[in-house]
């Protein structure tokens, strides 16, 4: 059987180096699916088709199990993220401390839906699973910040900092 | 390495802190991180340099009391001061060798003199990021005790006699499941840390590899020793980047000192750790889809047996267990397994954390020795519900668990009296709820979740869980029946009999244990169209009274 070459590089942006060197020091192995898309997102920000084709040749894994991966785990966003970023905790002790509400205000006041950026681009709206900040719920990561005992006001003034930048 | 050479060690880090009179130890937890502890270091750092006085300022994992941090430890008196801000660096630094702070001191006795510390025993001692601090307390000295002077056998026997039980919530006797792995046959064998903490309102294991991570390391070792293994894998969520960075730390750490590798201390023993990242997902956390994400795949899991014990990574005997379990592995390797076994209750040995959070005054991180009261949990070591409210229940095990209603905090802690009240041990999530929360609405968050984090391969999961789902809602809105609430129990019963994991088998446990203690919080939504709690938005044409006759007909 002939020895298998990677395919070339989708551009000569540096960023794909980063995500060669991660499979490169896998082995090139089919496991290291998960950990080369975590190596995208953190590089690109997001899972583009070009990345998951690339990902997928060069691991020599389908292409339908590439992206039943993605699609599978909710940290993989297959849309690029906002400017900003706001994610409110939703977990167990922030919803006992009232994020449903601080969802709702945000939800209203960016006029989206959580999960989803702004038509400017400028912010995007999402909810995390418990991020292991529960003594200081309601717990909101503004751009990856903590902050913790989180109040609307407070909420909606980040987001109008960001709106106004 | 050798056992010398880890005295040597331990030995010069003593010296060197000697050389200090004073230690000023600063939280940097996530929960005192996000309240400006670092700059709170800095302005300690400046004003110790600009004193003359030699200070050694230490950065530390959790040291528990979460709500009052961020927090500072000055010792050696002990002084524990909270809520401090870089603003308080100079009084700090000037209280030195004299009188304490008195602002800034804090009342935490009653919260400290419940608890007993094995798996946190070093959390606010050492700075995670130095491996000598670590062997300075005695680390590595369990790893290296069982490689020159141990047997594998002995050592699943030693962790055997312990009694210590599966810490990720199911409670399987942990010697059992390593003599199984020991047991089976095969040249490749894995030890898998699950470190995939899923559970919505629980960061215990977040704090321990964190704070602490190599314990988790040298468990793990030991693990290796014992059932015959090379090679290691700790999953960790992705949410958690700042435990990903310090084991990262600490593998790197322990393979320069020789703790990992080829030939430790210089024996035939061979053993490497990678670290593997989750993508979040809550079914990862059972070990059959943990191990499919190890691999690559999508994390559905498989049904058992084979177990892991026998076939699991790539088809090799695996041994799967959770951070906390093998944060017991070295105190019990290096003081017995009678110690661990005197402690806890008849049947739950040893201690266990909870994170304790919602409605509580001492929010955070807490160890208590297994069997001790509910009530004292809440009462004496969580200081209470604050702002006059009542105590409603105690939630423990996230999704998968139930909440204890107020009436029940008599009960002792254990695997088995919280199953025999409808919960779980859990990970160690230990949710307080008020009067102002709704029962039923907590049962649908957590359905909610199940629905989402479901995977979808087997239908009474995925589809039961949609279904309850729609039939609390109905209840949440006014718009639900008594005939909703018996198809709900039934529905609950076919989900728990007849899923493939412990995902769909314990997604009903919320409602069943709500629905037991808590049924007339329902009928009050059903009959009376009004929720109790005043959470639940019932508006419109269903909250008009009806009578329950006509309702029940």
């Amino acid at each position: 059987m002939p020895a298998f070459t990677p395919p070339p590089l989708p551009s000569d942006d540096k960023r794909w180096k980063i995500v060669n060197g991660t499979m490169r020091k896998n082995g090139f192995a089919r496991h290291a699916l998960i950990e080369t898309l975590h190596t995208v997102q953190s590089s690109f920000g997001y899972l583009d088709d070009d990345a998951i084709r690339f990902v997928a040749r060069s691991l020599r894994v389908p292409l339908s199990q590439a992206y039943g991966v993605v699609t599978f785990y909710h940290y993989f966003s297959l849309k690029p993220p906002g400017e900003h970023t706001m994610t409110l905790c939703t977990g167990t002790a922030c919803y006992i401390k009232g994020t449903d509400k601080l969802v709702a205000a945000a939800e209203q006041h960016l006029k989206v839906k959580a999960g989803q950026t702004t038509n400017d681009g400028k912010i995007s709206l999402m909810t995390a699973r418990c991020v292991g900040a529960c003594s200081r719920a309601p717990v909101a990561i503004c751009d990856g910040e903590v902050a913790g005992e989180v109040t609307s006001e407070q909420l909606l003034a980040q987001l109008e900092r960001w709106a106004v930048e | 390495m050798t056992i010398e050479e880890l005295e040597q060690i331990a030995k010069s880090v003593h010296q060197e802190n000697a050389k200090y009179d004073y230690e000023v130890n600063v939280c940097m937890d996530l929960a005192c991180a996000s309240q400006g502890a670092d700059k709170l270091r800095e302005a300690l750092v400046k004003s110790a340099t600009a004193s003359g006085k030699k200070v050694l300022i230490r950065k530390t994992g959790c040291m528990g009391p979460c709500s009052s941090g961020p927090l500072v430890r000055v010792d050696p008196e002990e002084h524990l001061y909270h809520h401090v801000g870089a603003g308080h660096a100079d009084a700090i630094v000037q209280s030195l060798g004299g009188n304490p702070v008195p602002a800034l001191q804090c009342d935490l006795n009653d919260h400290f003199d419940k608890q007993v510390r094995v798996v946190l025993e070093n959390a606010g001692h050492i700075d995670p990021e130095k491996i000598d601090d670590y062997i300075s307390r005695e680390g590595y000295k369990a790893l290296l005790t069982a490689l020159t002077e141990m047997t594998p056998n002995g050592v699943v026997h030693r962790i055997t006699e312990s009694g210590l039980r599966g810490r990720g919530g199911g409670g399987y006797p942990t010697g059992l499941k390593w003599g199984t792995v020991a047991k089976a046959g095969g040249e490749l064998k894995y030890v898998v840390c699950n470190g995939d903490e899923g559970d919505p309102g629980a960061f215990m294991d977040r704090s321990v590899m964190e704070g602490d991570p190599h314990r988790v390391i040298e468990g793990m070792a030991i693990a290796a020793y014992a059932v015959g293994a090379n090679k290691g894998f700790i999953y960790v969520r992705a949410e958690y980047p700042v435990a990903v960075a310090r084991l990262t730390t600490a593998l790197r750490d322990a393979r320069r000192r020789g703790l990992l590798g080829s030939n430790i201390c210089g024996t035939t023993f061979n053993f490497d750790i990678e670290i593997r990242l989750g993508a979040g997902a809550f079914v990862c956390g059972e070990e059959t889809a943990l191990i499919a994400s190890i691999e690559g795949r999508r994390g559905t899991p498989k049904p058992r047996p084979p177990y892991p014990a026998v076939s699991g990574l790539w088809g090799k005997p695996t041994l799967i267990n959770n951070v906390e379990t093998y944060a017991n592995i070295a105190p019990i390797v290096r003081n017995g397994g009678k110690w661990f076994y005197n402690m806890g209750s008849e049947r739950s040995k040893g201690t266990k954390v909870f994170a304790l959070t919602g409605k509580i005054t001492n929010t955070g991180l807490v160890e208590v020795p297994m069997g001790i009261k509910l009530s004292e949990i809440i009462d004496v070591i969580g200081g209470g519900v604050p702002g006059g409210h009542k105590l409603k229940a105690v939630q423990t095990g996230g999704p998968s668990g139930g909440c204890i209603p107020a009436e029940m905090l008599g009960l002792g802690v254990s695997y088995d009296a919280l199953m025999a009240a409808g919960s779980i041990m859990g990970s160690g999530g230990m949710i307080v709820m008020d009067d102002t929360s709704c029962m039923v609405n907590v049962a649908r968050f957590f359905i909610e979740f199940c629905m989402t984090e479901s995977c979808g391969k087997c239908i009474p999961c995925r589809a039961g869980t949609a279904q309850m789902f729609t039939l609390l809602t109905r209840f949440c809105e006014g718009s639900g029946t008594m005939e909703d609430l018996e198809l709900l129990v039934d529905l609950c019963n076919t989900v728990k009999e007849t899923s493939l994991c412990g995902l769909g088998m314990t997604a009903p446990n919320p409602v069943l244990s709500t629905l037991k203690y808590f049924k007339s919080e329902y009928i009050e939504h059903i009959v009376h169209k009004r929720c109790p709690a005043g959470v639940c938005n019932i508006t419109g044409a269903a909250a008009v009274e009806q009578s329950p006759v006509e309702v029940v007909a």
